[in-house]
């Protein structure tokens, strides 16, 4: 193979060593955004009507109070606490990818890192109005925070619950920041190339940005700190989360483990989530370019490692009680595996641990999409699967066997689940018209430090620090 | 005035699981006392049923079974799960009645009081409380009616206890070893249930767990120190 022919496949492989101008490139990531497509209007249609029958079906559920549910005596938490382990989890992944592997300095991330940012957003606020949409008293939920009032009346601050808020708002803070600050200079690449009011919008977002050394070097600074600091925050928050239940002393639910096993499952559902959206957003806008076979490889690597930590905890989780044979606990591990969760179980072990294991290994089902597609929704729906049961088949089983109760969902938590998930959908239609969903300037760095050199009769791939 | 935290009373119940009928007076008497809201047959199929007494029926051995009666109400641990996890202090505990409160007008219902109780003797209101017409005439004014979307629990018949401690101190004595009687114990016809002071020697609770071979606390592993003793011979299968 001659080097010309050995460039050309390189460039064709890696985005980083296939520099184009920049304005070929500015051009294709502004052009889908200014672009409003047949489909577009239709889908803000019907998901922006999921997501009203969500606000609507809430309004219903504060009218006439949590009976709507399929609440009961026995089982008190259900889909609305799943819902917001699930949504916040994926929540924890956006950060991930972008903060640490930042840090990292993995190159993979640089197209994606905007994608896996504003899941976290739209995550996170749609998994925050769980736990309030599940309150029985949703209206005196600041009662939930340490505001000063008259009759110094404090929360407590013992409760899990507590701290589990606080977690979630200052991951809230965190996460929009974060997102907001890698934006400003896209923005500001928006602001100096397209016309009409989306020039307004993001002139506004850019904040003056004029691209001066210092400002670049604030830029940077400023992203360091907040990767840093996501960085720790990520793994407490969820590990909070996994307190709502590990603090208890339900069996099922009183497991020391719970902390890494959420994180590891928080991680596993949201680079799954990820790897649905690049996809989606490479057929949609034809970002062939950007996000590459490389791109698909290296989310599926992600996706196995993640896999297998997941694989990891969940046996520790099990084995442990199972060997101990304490009867509540066992009769717990029994509901769930041939019992009224047996469906659920086995599904999920399914689509977490066996089809994961049997396909990732392979570069070539890495990389072609409609496998990854296929691998990362049955994910979702297997993680969604384990936060149900973790919630609603443990809380089924109590110390007296009087106690023992089964949870259906009725139709208000359904249509408030798929609301949550349009929320999420049409936010990412919406806001794909409104700023540039690759992070140009990071694509661009990576390309000017990446370069192709000749090393004998090789090329290979260099970079400079 | 005595310090707060000192405790004055340990109101406790006496259970004698061997004198149990099942007959359900008190879980009617609780309702009629308390005002608690009568669910209907659709909730109630729910799971949703009611009663801050409620009557556990077990069967023990084959068929033709037998049946054993297991009276179960809030236990009033002494060191309560439902106590620390509720973000709001509506689940709070009396240091100085070794009482567990439940502060109706406090609570927001994130309903983790009740995941974290063992017994699962809190109730939730999934909706506003009913009561049938001639119901309504008979509400006890003592006690408020709770709204939707609250838990609510066995009180000791606060209520009861409160007025007989008020009238004592009218009087200007000390309050008598049996002078409270919750609504459930006065309505036991088999005497099953017996209440008062275990910080009293001369009260009739602490008579009978002097020295008592029978007694016993439900699910006393988890270290909830109730203040509930079930009473129960060699012949009863109720077991824990």
């Amino acid at each position: 193979m001659g080097l010309d022919q050995q460039a050309q496949l390189e460039r064709e492989r890696h985005l980083l060593v296939d520099a184009r101008p920049g304005r070929e490139l500015n051009a294709m990531v502004l052009e889908p955004m200014m672009r409003i497509g047949r489909a577009f209007w239709p889908a803000v249609g019907v998901l922006g009507f999921l997501v009203l029958a969500w606000w609507v079906t809430w309004g219903f559920q504060m009218w006439w109070n949590v009976g709507i549910t399929g609440l009961n005596r026995v089982v008190m938490w259900s889909l609305y606490i799943a819902n917001y382990v699930y949504l916040i989890g994926i929540a924890e992944a956006g950060t991930f990818i972008a903060a640490a592997l930042r840090l990292l300095d993995i190159d993979w991330r640089r197209p994606i890192s905007r994608i896996a940012e504003l899941l976290t957003v739209f995550c996170i606020f749609a998994s925050a109005l769980f736990p309030l949409a599940h309150l029985g008293r949703t209206w005196k939920f600041y009662w939930l925070l340490p505001y000063p009032n008259e009759r110094q009346l404090w929360p407590n601050f013992h409760s899990a619950l507590i701290w589990d808020l606080t977690a979630t708002l200052s991951y809230l803070a965190m996460s929009t920041l974060f997102f907001y600050i890698d934006l400003i200079p896209d923005a500001a690449l928006a602001r100096d190339h397209v016309r009409g009011w989306r020039r307004t919008l993001n002139n506004w977002l850019a904040l003056g940005w004029r691209g001066t050394e210092r400002q670049w070097r604030l830029l940077k600074v400023a992203q360091l700190i907040f990767s840093i600091g996501i960085l720790l925050i990520m793994p407490s928050v969820h590990t909070i989360v996994s307190y709502d239940f590990a603090m208890t002393i339900q069996p099922g639910w009183h497991s020391t483990v719970f902390g890494p096993y959420f994180v590891a499952g928080a991680i596993y559902s949201g680079v799954a989530a990820i790897i649905i959206a690049a996809i989606l957003f490479q057929r949609l806008n034809h970002w062939g370019y950007f996000i590459r076979d490389e791109h698909l490889n290296g989310l599926g690597i992600f996706l196995l490692l993640t896999s297998l930590v997941w694989d990891y905890f969940f046996f520790q989780d099990f084995i442990v009680p199972w060997y101990g044979q304490v009867p509540t606990e066992k009769q717990v591990l029994l509901t769930m595996m041939a019992g009224r969760g047996q469906l659920a179980f086995w599904l999920m072990i399914t689509t977490n641990a066996i089809i994961p294991f049997f396909t990732l290994w392979w570069r070539r089902v890495r990389t072609w999409w409609p496998a990854m597609l296929a691998i990362s929704i049955l994910i979702q729906l297997g993680l969604l699967l384990e936060r149900y049961i973790i919630v609603t088949i443990d809380l089924g089983v109590r110390e007296l066997p009087f106690n023992w109760g089964l949870y259906q969902p009725r139709a208000a938590e359904l249509i408030m689940s798929t609301g949550a998930v349009a929320f999420i959908v049409l936010g990412f239609v919406v806001f794909s018209k409104l700023i540039p969903f690759v992070v140009l300037y990071e694509v661009k760095e990576g390309q000017f430090l990446v370069q192709l050199k000749r090393i004998g009769k090789g090329l290979i791939r260099s970079k400079m620090e | 005035m005595a310090d707060a935290t000192q405790a004055e009373h340990k109101w406790t119940m006496v259970v004698d699981l061997d004198k149990c009928t099942g007959c359900q007076a008190c879980v009617v008497a609780c309702h009629a006392e308390n005002n608690v809201p009568i669910r209907n047959k659709s909730e109630v199929q729910a799971n949703r049923a009611q009663h801050w007494i409620r009557i556990e029926r077990y069967w023990v051995g084959d068929p033709p079974a037998k049946a054993r009666f297991l009276p179960m109400l809030c236990q009033h641990c002494n060191r309560a799960p439902c106590e620390p996890v509720c973000p709001v202090y509506a689940s709070v505990h009396s240091q100085r009645e070794h009482l567990n409160l439940q502060v109706y007008n406090r609570c927001v219902g994130t309903r983790y009081c009740n995941n974290n109780c063992p017994y699962v003797v809190r109730y939730f209101n999934f909706y506003d409380p009913y009561f049938p017409a001639p119901l309504t005439e008979q509400l006890n004014p003592d006690v408020t009616v709770r709204t939707a979307g609250i838990m609510e629990k066995c009180t000791f018949c606060i209520q009861r206890i409160n007025r007989a401690e008020q009238q004592a101190r009218t009087e200007g004595r000390d309050l008598g070893p049996d002078e409270v009687i919750p609504a459930c114990v006065q309505t036991c016809p088999p005497s099953a249930l017996l209440f008062g002071d275990l910080l009293n020697p001369e009260s009739r609770v602490s008579k009978v767990l002097a020295d008592n071979q029978r007694a016993l606390r439900v699910l006393e592993h988890l270290g909830t120190e109730p203040a509930i003793y079930y009473l129960k011979g060699g012949k009863s299968y109720v077991r824990f």
